[in-house]
């Protein structure tokens, strides 16, 4: 606000306040922009190993209670089951596939665990009359609820949950991170968005010190 | 058949040694109580008896788990090789959904940049309240519902007050940017960025078809709701509890078009009461808005109303519905004067005694505002369950339990993040009781002008008033003449505040 501003017959007291009110106004201004610039551009280039953090969850804390399904802000949620498929023992009998109480050992929907028909078994070999199968999960059509991952926690657990990034809107506070009851969701790096279970880990670890065996 | 992970799987043995560990105790407990009932406790020493027990035990187990872990290594389900088939690739396909390219995000900041100073050239330059409007319906599409509303600079106030608190939390680029440019904006240009680019004050404009006056009062009252939340937010965002402005953001599930059921229902409400009370989230709640009220009265430039000398016709006063322009105040009598200088000293001299009464009473609610931590719930669940308090677990405890960690180490946390709260609501109560002490100096004061002018902490910069004003429009040649809008008696609305402001 400047003098000029004014109109004209003031007296000069209320001209001189007005300066010394636009004086310390000009001088908060540029304290203020320059402190805001500087605290801003601290805190930004005081950054880590990494720059950015996305939400996601740790499998080993997952105790697969289906929030991810109903507290994410997206529909269906941006979680979904994952198959690590080193982890799978291709039963026949898939624990995380069937349904504990199923009528028979068929593949109909009232026999499958998952409600929407996401995870697909696939006959592979027949070995000493014992048939394997693969699990795949069906992204589009998996929830998320971890019916599945639950089911296979019984055995191998080789199915687990985790947010897919291509879906996760990265929303500033995580709505399922607010209702996990396990409190599993954490920030990690966007450069490493995946977690692995320990037993995976431990998995990959021997496979790469030792070469794959067989 | 050959397992390709069985013989050499250590993670099986670690596992088989776990589970053996775990029964340890058991086997202990068992023979010590078998003691206890023969009576026989009081002659020889139980626990290193029971101890060989269980050392013979487990040297039992370790042998026979070492001797033949193969046998163990079938019990736990191992991939079968199948010749010809190779599994999918695991690794390809998580790779596959990759976080969003960053360059998007520097996108929506340099987008949020331009929306604000665009809002400031229509706001302040080609003063165009239509453009304006068509500034917010573009904010509401971009950033609400194609960016989904988030991250918003209102949100981003926690990312940057955690960020100070932890120094583990590394604050990006694009939020730091999305925190600073409003502000920078607002200390060059007033609200702007209020009145059109912020999604949530767009949607609430939009909606406002029918304002109703609210009288002052209510706006200095309800105006402190956002300054009390403005404090727990930042206090929250601190203690890492969580961020409770995304939390509660009531517009949030609309650009979603998805949300909890009861948030949907606030959002509703608010955009139903919008309609009347305009920008009720902005005016009462928003704690960024907080923030602005305290910021923009020292902006470099702000929306003018009349473009030449005011005729004082009011239609302006009439026009803005968040009772944001002061009429003009002729200087008070001597005696006037000197009544108000003593009510601003005294206001000013109570400022330290509201901080001090906010401190000792925030100390005092500390402690309730802890139940909204998650770490805290679980030590008070565990803690009733250990007790036989409650019935059954909840998932949280049950996963608490699996961790193997102790009660002990559990409670020991819940205390200290207690103290933390403490501490956390007191400053929170002296925050608050600097606001309720600041606002009281701030009434106390009387500043006089010589037109209608915005209050500047009020203001949103939103237009109505100088596309009422008669000047303007004269200026844009939509009236030829300004005599039927000049006020009958000049000198009436000249007089003090107080009498002007009773006619309305």
């Amino acid at each position: 606000m400047s003098t000029m501003e004014r109109g004209v017959g003031q007296d000069s007291a209320r001209i001189a306040a007005t300066d010394r009110r636009g004086f310390l106004a000009e001088g908060l201004r540029t304290l203020g922009a320059l402190s805001l610039a500087g605290g801003v551009g601290f805190l930004a280039g005081r950054r880590g190993q990494e720059e950015i953090l996305v939400w996601q969850l740790d499998p080993d804390r997952c105790m697969a209670c289906g929030n991810c399904a109903t507290h994410c802000v997206l529909t269906p949620s941006a979680v979904k089951a994952v198959q690590f498929y080193p982890l799978c023992a291709m039963c026949d009998l898939c624990t995380g596939y069937f349904d504990l109480g199923h009528l028979r050992l068929d593949t109909a929907a009232e026999n499958q665990l998952c409600p929407t028909g996401a995870l697909r078994r696939e006959f592979i070999t027949e070995q000493a009359g014992v048939p394997r199968f693969e699990y795949h999960v069906d992204e589009p059509l998996c929830i998320g609820c971890g019916k599945c991952v639950k089911g296979c926690a019984m055995m191998n657990g080789s199915l687990y949950l985790q947010v897919r990034h291509d879906r996760c809107v990265r929303c500033n506070q995580c709505s399922i991170a607010l209702a996990c009851p396990t409190d599993a969701f954490r920030r990690v790096p966007a450069s490493q968005p995946y977690l692995l279970k320990r037993k995976a880990r431990m998995l990959l670890a021997h496979t790469v010190s030792e070469g794959p065996s067989g | 058949m050959k397992f390709p992970h069985s013989s050499p799987d250590r993670s099986i043995i670690r596992g088989s040694l776990a589970l053996l560990s775990a029964r340890i105790p058991k086997v202990l407990s068992r023979a010590l109580r078998a003691k206890i009932a023969h009576g026989q406790a009081g002659n020889s020493p139980p626990f290193s008896r029971g101890g060989t027990i269980g050392l013979i035990t487990l040297l039992g187990f370790l042998c026979l788990v070492l001797w033949s872990n193969s046998l163990v290594a079938q019990t736990m389900l191992v991939r079968p090789e199948v010749p010809g088939y190779d599994p999918p690739d695991w690794a390809a396909k998580v790779q596959q959904a990759a976080p969003r390219s960053w360059w998007r995000e520097y996108l929506d900041v340099a987008i949020l940049g331009l929306g604000i100073a665009a809002a400031g050239w229509l706001g302040l330059v080609r003063r165009s309240r239509r453009g304006l409007l068509l500034l917010t319906v573009a904010s509401v599409l971009w950033l609400g519902f194609w960016r989904k509303g988030c991250v918003c600079p209102i949100g981003a106030i926690q990312n940057v007050s955690l960020a100070i608190a932890d120094a583990n939390y590394t604050l990006p680029l694009a939020v730091a940017l999305v925190f600073a440019l409003p502000i920078l904006g607002t200390i060059f240009f007033g609200r702007t960025f209020c009145a059109a680019v912020c999604p949530l004050g767009a949607i609430q404009e939009i909606v406002a078809l029918h304002p109703v006056k609210l009288p002052e009062w209510v706006d200095h009252v309800f105006g402190l709701i956002g300054y009390v939340y403005l404090g727990l937010a930042v206090m929250f965002a601190v203690l890492g509890t969580s961020f409770v402005i995304c939390q509660y953001d009531p517009f949030v599930a609309f650009f979603r078009l998805g949300g909890s059921l009861e948030l949907v229902v606030v959002g509703i409400g608010f955009l139903l009461a919008g309609i009347f009370i305009t920008r009720p989230y902005c005016r009462f709640l928003c704690p960024l808005g907080a923030v602005f009220r305290c910021i923009s009265p020292l902006a470099r430039w702000h929306v003018r109303i009349p473009p030449e000398a005011c005729i004082q016709c009011r239609l302006c006063e009439n026009v803005c519905p968040y009772n944001a322009i002061s009429p003009p105040a002729a200087p008070l009598r001597p005696s006037a004067r000197r009544t108000a200088r003593q009510r601003f000293l005294m206001a000013a001299a109570m400022v330290p005694i509201w901080v001090l009464m906010g401190g000792v009473l925030g100390r005092l609610v500390g402690p309730i505002l802890s139940r909204a931590d998650a770490r805290i719930q679980l030590a008070d669940r565990v803690w009733l369950e250990e007790r036989g308090q409650v019935e059954g677990t909840t998932d949280a405890s049950d996963a608490f339990r699996k961790s193997g960690a102790h009660p002990d180490a559990l409670y020991a946390e819940a205390a200290m993040r207690q103290l933390q709260y403490q501490q956390g609501g007191m400053w929170l109560g002296i925050w608050i009781g600097l606001v309720v002490g600041l606002k009281i100096v701030q009434l106390s004061r009387y500043r006089t002008r010589d037109e209608y002018e915005p209050e500047r902490s009020r203001c949103f910069s939103c237009g109505r008033c100088f596309w009422y004003c008669p000047v303007e429009q004269k200026r844009l040649g939509l009236i030829e003449d300004l005599a039927p809008y000049l006020p009958e008696a000049r000198e009436k609305s000249l007089q003090p505040v107080a009498s002007a402001s009773d006619e309305s």
